[in-house]
């Protein structure tokens, strides 16, 4: 049982690395298809606005509400706008915004693709002569990974928004100061390696989602099946990327 | 796999010695079959004898375990992905539901493979030729409708349209008649014989429908578990006595 679980693991991973290696060769070749490639940075970029705004807002005012006591009690609580962002540009914001990603983007191509895999329809392009992969699949994976880290430096600044007035509950400052008090402690090495990793967040989002969706073959089942585990890999990617990016940043900065 | 057959001229499609499985399941047996450049073949069989597959594999769909296919005088097998996708413009292919892209209209499904592999028309070139072929299957009125607005005859219609569209030299029918009422599977079987008068192509059209195979039919091979059974013209099957034969003409 176990053995055959691991062969299976070790199948599905050769799989994804064949996926991958032809998503990358389509992304490169021409004619690339650019309007197909616009359409789909409204749909994953766009259309994500409104979720992402909300979210960041509210995640910004709580982390500032729920700390600033604690810091208050050390006599720190001046150091609450630099400790929220530091929180929120590191880790908070690029995990969270990319976990949203996946359970919107990642399941609307997941079940996008499943679809018209059961129904043929990617049959029919394939014998018409167009390649799929790169119409349907170097768009969307190109798309999420330009897209996901433009979400973040937005939610990060809804967040900041969000603590403003989290932090102004309590006490009196002007916006400018408090972004000014914010950005005082941030350096640019915790920038960059959040900044890294949303791209590769992005990247296999879009590319797993894609797989799951790509791949399916049991009928209507295949396309709930597909919709699910392209936000459970696409999750479980965002953690494993999240995890390696620490490590590398933590050998790099030491 | 990679014997080297001898084409006869003429020939669109030619298989040798194919087999295929899923796992344990052997759904083609040392099929050997040939198709003339001007002639209508139908495959009959049950359901679930090997005929979609079959068909898939010649159009490399689906990847054939042993054996040889030349299509057009190119061995599918040995073609890679890119060489494949320039002789799958010479093959026209219509699925069993129409496989239209839903998030298109009737027109867009048409102007999508023609924008991809007939750069060098122009726009009004390609109006033109998607009125053409939109009027040759009837279809003209439902240019500006998307698919779910369409009848099940009218999305094979539409499929059958966008395969027109790109001039194939070979069309696959995946069950053209399957799911539909009698006086729509007639326009079907017409259709497929006004395709191959109109366009001079070749075809396979692969149905468990006994009219359509009548109507259609140049030659016919009948299927059964994957292999072939017989092969002849509509008199020559008729006179076979072999239980499943009989079950086709009763």
């Amino acid at each position: 049982m176990f053995r055959e679980r691991l062969y299976r693991f070790f199948i599905e991973l050769s799989n994804i690395s064949v996926f991958t290696g032809s998503t990358l060769k389509h992304i490169f070749k021409r004619p690339f298809e650019s309007k197909e490639f616009v359409r789909q940075l409204f749909e994953t970029g766009y259309k994500s606005f409104g979720l992402i705004s909300l979210t960041a807002f509210i995640m910004g005012l709580v982390l500032t509400i729920q700390t600033r006591p604690v810091m208050a009690e050390f006599g720190a609580e001046s150091w609450v706008p630099a400790m929220v962002l530091i929180a929120i540009v590191v880790e908070i914001g690029p995990v969270i915004t990319a976990l949203l990603f996946a359970g919107k983007v990642g399941s609307r191509i997941g079940a996008e693709l499943s679809s018209m895999r059961v129904t043929e329809q990617i049959d029919a392009m394939e014998v018409s002569g167009v390649y799929p992969m790169r119409y349907l699949v170097a768009t969307r994976v190109l798309a999420t990974t330009i897209m996901l880290p433009v979400l973040v430096f937005y939610a990060d600044f809804m967040a900041l928004l969000g603590s403003y007035l989290g932090y102004t509950m309590h006490n009196t400052i002007g916006l400018w100061l408090f972004i000014r008090e914010a950005f005082d402690e941030l350096y640019f090495y915790d920038l960059l390696p959040a900044t890294i990793k949303t791209f590769f967040f992005g990247f296999f989002i879009g590319l797993l989602s894609c797989y799951k969706g790509y791949t399916t073959n049991k009928g209507a089942e295949g396309v709930g099946l597909a919709t699910n585990m392209a936000v459970i890999l696409s999750s479980l990617s965002i953690f494993i990327i999240d995890l390696i990016a620490v490590r590398i940043t933590e050998i790099i900065v030491r | 796999m990679n014997k080297v057959p001898i084409i006869p001229l003429g020939h669109a499609i030619d298989i040798e010695g194919v087999n295929k499985s899923f796992g344990e399941n052997h759904v083609l047996h040392d099929i050997n079959l040939k198709l003339s450049s001007d002639e209508n073949l139908v495959i009959l069989g049950r359901s679930g004898t090997g005929k979609s597959v079959l068909i898939k594999c010649i159009v490399g769909l689906e990847k054939y375990d042993s054996g040889v296919i030349y299509v057009l005088g190119n061995n599918i097998g040995t073609m890679d992905e890119f060489d494949l996708n320039d002789l799958r413009k010479d093959i026209g292919f219509l699925f069993q539901g129409g496989a239209l892209y839903d998030s298109m209209t009737v027109e867009e499904n048409l102007l999508f493979s023609l924008e991809r592999n007939a750069r060098h028309l122009a726009r009004s070139e390609m109006n033109d030729l998607i009125d053409d072929v939109l009027e040759s299957v009837g279809l003209l009125d439902a240019k500006f409708m998307m698919p779910v607005e369409l009848s099940g005859g009218m999305k094979k219609r539409a499929g059958l349209a966008r395969t027109l569209v790109l001039k194939p030299k070979v069309i696959l029918y995946d069950e053209p008649t399957t799911g539909l009422d009698p006086f729509t599977s007639e326009g079907i079987n017409e259709l497929i014989l006004s395709v191959k008068e109109r366009y001079k192509t070749a075809s396979i059209v692969v149905t468990h429908d006994m009219k359509t195979a009548k109507i259609t039919a140049d030659r016919m091979i009948i299927m059964e578990r994957g292999e072939i059974l017989a092969r002849g013209s509509y008199d020559d099957l008729k006179r076979i006595d072999n239980e499943v034969i009989r079950g086709f003409f009763n």
